[in-house]
């Protein structure tokens, strides 16, 4: 048995695809590809694929993840070859998803969902009118980031819950103004609870929106640090935003 | 892979196939598919797709301006030298009329000029053209693969010569003079106040009666080579395999059975590479052996066991190494022909997922099914019941028709009964054995035996329905579901109208009746309405009997068959005399053969094994049995409960 972890990109139109339909395109890439998956026993055999954390459709990302198990006869892993996977699965993976890294782990690692801690992500914010001029965004940024507590309605499992969701934004950066809007950088926590980037626009103001949403990192904690849990090569994250949109 | 070529070239002919329903229902669409590659790879011509917006998005771009464009390269409509539609049912038909005044283009073929695309369209419809006749060009009958580069000849020259005015009729003119290519512009209609009296072309160049195409060797064409695959899901969501086209069985309300004839199977040897080589190449994990028939199949055990067999296609392997993988793929045979043999096959294909079986017995009573002549005796479909649930299927699933000719409220009760008595055999292997019969009302099509019959009206078929539902109330284990009729009656108007209705489908479309077959669209009153607006008697063209010498509005279409062996098989259907089916059996000139100079390509001269279905075979001695049955996905093209209308 041997198991892989993948990070990997989507970028560009193939954002609109929904999280079940990525997990869907995954296992047509895998078999395009002969990856001898292991199945699940039983009635109904499932491949053993486990996602991270969903991304919201219509945003992108840079650090997707997912683990897999694979199907091999001991002294078989050291024949997968990495570097020919990598290619071949991002050749059998539609035009914006590509695989940034692939690398094994131990067969009792804990799963993505419960190790990641905190997502970083890149957005621009802009007003919800059209053609209504943009208000000091540094100032809601500084009012957010001042308050003790930020207690807002949230809707959870079609309830409707009251939340303190200040101590989920761990930070928020002004990166740049450009026509889209002014781009924030952020920090936001997973656990206890995950805030998502739509509800913290929400929280600087009923009047902004955000666009472009783009997730750069996932984050582990180990021994006090933050990590990665795949890290990228350095090009991938510099890659400019994708402007093909979707029309 | 041919990638559409989404820039525009001067000279090429450029096509947008459209599916007049939704990409979820269109996309899996074999015939645009094929017809897809085939017009990508000449070339001379390039094509695209697009699919009928939903009611939101329509809104959304009726609200911004944005006209219909091409899911491939986003090129607006009207830029298309031909929009062609694809007609697989009569309820898309305001959707067509939508679609074209989406893509900004006049709705009636008479007010378009040499600025516009031309307007086409294919698919089992077209056997009758007439409701349609205002909106569409021109027609293509029976087989697309050899007429579309013909018809892009035509045109690509119209391109080359600038399009003068005037140019447009001249045109269609020659379009009418390809083989299968109806252009009702071209035609001369007279009626004698509600009766037809004829239809005759203007022109001597024009033909007066149009033979559909057909597609000798089906092995020539081992399309689609690189199937599409979409990102999101969609109905039929697998590998198609077409293993042959036509059927023979003969059902005398299957109008796809008549229009499709002879029988041409694909050679076995391609089968099994188009299969691996599009498990390969789509990473799917379940192909479906298509056809209107999939059980008879020459060898199709053979086939079956060679997809199953086959490393490449079940146990892959991971590169460099011996390792076989464990991904199982599943095969599905859509129309299920009902018997043990069948169920047998179902067993070895499906390993995994073994929730619900679909059989057509269609009728409840053996006269019934002798009248339609779907020739399935009970004991076929109980040991076709028995089988699947001794194999583990927990539930079955039956189609049935009601408002068939000659039937009495005791062959409607025979459904029950069926469904009764299939419980009971289920329940000898598992408490939780569960059957649900399905009911649709029979709507009479072009190019059938049934083409004469007045249509039982839409109180009338409740009314069966009803006694149905009385009769199945607390029944434990049978469910009972049914599509509505009225839907039924709009598909009548729709399916045997001529000319007339098309002002008809104009007036629903204008009053917002799109996506009539999804019943949370469908509206009665739009076509009650229009029909009245324009004089039109719902009786007079769908529930009135029609007789030997009428004429038909679509008598100037030919599928091949003869008319005097449709009205004979008609007589036959009244006397309640079945008849077996002609591959096995000597010839009964029904035209689809001879009148094209070919044959029934079939690879075994003997019957498949099991089953009496117009075999004459003995069951008990037919087939390698046991076998189990076929899977949760049904091989009709009807989507869940959203999709409204008979099969056919």
């Amino acid at each position: 048995m041997s198991r892989l972890r993948i990070r990997f990109a989507k970028l560009g139109k193939v954002r609109w695809t929904s999280h079940r339909d990525t997990a869907r395109m995954w296992e047509r890439a895998f078999r395009r590809e002969s990856l001898p998956l292991a199945y699940s026993q039983g009635f109904s055999p499932r491949p053993k694929v486990s996602f991270g954390l969903a991304l919201s459709t219509g945003y992108e990302s840079l650090a997707e993840y997912l683990d897999i198990e694979l199907s091999l006869p001991e002294g078989d892993e050291a024949q997968v070859d990495i570097e020919a996977l990598t290619g071949g699965l991002t050749a059998a993976l539609p035009e914006g998803v590509a695989v940034l890294a692939i690398a094994p782990i131990a067969d009792r690692a804990l799963s993505l969902q419960e190790e990641v801690t905190a997502c970083t992500w890149r957005l621009a914010v802009a007003p919800v009118e059209p053609g209504a001029p943009t208000p000091d965004i540094g100032q809601r940024v500084e009012r957010l980031l001042s308050a003790e507590s930020l207690v807002v309605t949230r809707t959870r499992k079609g309830r409707e819950v009251v939340e303190d969701i200040r101590p989920a934004i761990l930070s928020v950066r002004l990166v740049e103004e450009t026509d889209d809007g002014v781009w924030l950088e952020c920090d936001l926590a997973t656990q206890p609870r995950s805030l998502r980037p739509t509800e913290l626009v929400a929280a600087m103001g009923a009047d902004l929106e955000e666009r472009f949403v783009r997730r750069l990192h996932q984050w582990i904690e180990r021994d006090g640090a933050q990590w990665e849990p795949l890290a990228a090569p350095l090009a991938a994250t510099d890659a400019p935003h994708a402007l093909v949109r979707a029309s | 892979m041919v990638v559409p070529d989404a820039s525009t070239r001067p000279g090429r002919v450029d096509w947008l196939l459209i599916y007049p329903d939704t990409y979820e229902i269109g996309l899996p669409n074999q015939g645009l598919q094929i017809l897809y590659e085939l017009i990508n790879e000449n070339p001379a011509s390039a094509a695209e797709r697009a699919y009928a917006p939903w009611t939101d998005m329509e809104a959304q771009m009726r609200g911004r301006g944005v006209p219909l464009f091409s899911v491939d390269g986003h090129r607006p409509a009207a830029e298309f030298d031909l929009l062609a539609f694809n007609l697989s049912a009569e309820l898309v038909y305001t959707n067509v009329v939508n679609c074209i005044d989406l893509a900004a283009v006049p709705i009636r073929a008479e007010h378009r000029d040499e600025s516009h695309p031309l307007v086409a369209a294919g698919g089992h419809c077209t056997f009758n053209p007439e409701p349609l006749a205002d909106f569409v060009d021109l027609f293509v009958i029976g087989d697309g693969e050899e007429v579309v580069a013909e018809v892009t000849e035509v045109v690509a020259e119209w391109k080359r010569s600038t399009r003068p005015p005037g140019s447009r009729r001249q045109v269609l003119r020659r379009l009418a003079a390809v083989d299968g290519v109806y252009v009702p512009s071209m035609y001369h209609v007279t009626y004698d106040g509600p009766r037809l009296v004829e239809v005759s072309p203007r022109y001597p160049d024009v033909p007066a009666s149009v033979q559909k195409r057909t597609i000798a060797d089906l092995g020539a064409w081992p399309y689609p080579k690189h199937q599409l695959v979409p990102l999101t899901e969609v109905v039929h969501d697998r590998l198609n395999v077409e293993i042959f086209r036509g059927c023979t069985r003969g059902c005398r309300f299957c109008q796809a059975g008549m229009i499709t004839r002879p029988v041409r199977e694909r050679p076995a040897e391609q089968v099994s590479r188009m299969v691996r080589d599009g498990l390969r190449r789509t990473g799917y994990d379940e192909v479906s052996l298509t056809s209107l028939s999939s059980a008879d199949y020459s060898g199709i055990k053979e086939a079956v066991s060679g997809i199953i067999g086959d490393p490449m296609c079940t146990g892959l392997t991971v590169p460099g190494t011996a390792t076989p993988g464990a991904s199982p793929v599943s095969v599905s045979l859509p129309s299920l022909r009902v018997d043990a043999f069948t169920v047998g096959i179902a067993n070895e294909l499906q390993k995994a997922r073994r929730t619900g079986l679909t059989f057509a017995p269609e009728a409840g009573t053996w006269r019934m099914r002798q009248v339609i002549n779907k020739l399935i005796t009970e004991e076929d479909l109980y040991s076709a019941v028995d089988s699947a649930f001794s194999q583990g299927w927990r539930r079955v699933k039956l189609y049935f028709l009601t408002g068939l000719p000659t039937e009495t409220d005791a062959d409607t009760l025979g459904i029950a009964q069926l469904a009764r008595n299939c419980v009971s055999v289920g329940r000898k292997h598992t408490k939780a054995a569960s059957v649900t019969a399905s009911v649709g009302g029979f709507v009479p099509k072009p190019q059938t035996p049934f083409q004469w019959f007045g249509q039982v009206g839409a109180p009338e078929l409740q009314r069966r329905i009803n006694l149905l539902r009385d009769a199945t109330k607390g029944e434990k284990g049978v469910q009972l579901k049914w599509h509505d009729p009225r839907a039924t009656l709009a598909e009548g108007i729709a399916s045997r109208g001529d000319r007339r209705i098309g002002a008809v489908i104009e007036d629903v479309w204008r009053a917002g009746g799109t996506f009539q077959e999804w019943s949370e669209h469908f509206n009665i009153s739009l076509w009650d309405e229009a029909m009245a607006r324009h004089g039109l008697s719902i009786e007079w063209y769908v529930e009135r009997h029609r007789d030997e010498h009428e004429v038909l509005p679509w008598d100037h279409i030919s599928a091949g068959l003869h008319r005097d062996f449709l009205w004979q098989d008609w007589r036959e259907a009244l006397a309640e005399h079945g008849l077996p089916d002609c591959r096995w059996t000597p010839c009964y000139d029904c035209g689809a053969c001879t009148e094209y100079g070919i044959e029934h390509v079939v690879a075994s001269p003997v019957p498949p094994a099991g089953g009496s279905q117009g075999t004459g075979q003995d069951l008990a001695t037919g087939g390698f049995v046991p076998v189990s049955l076929l899977s949760g996905r049904p091989g009709r093209p009807a989507v869940g409960a959203t999709v409204v209308g008979a099969a056919g």
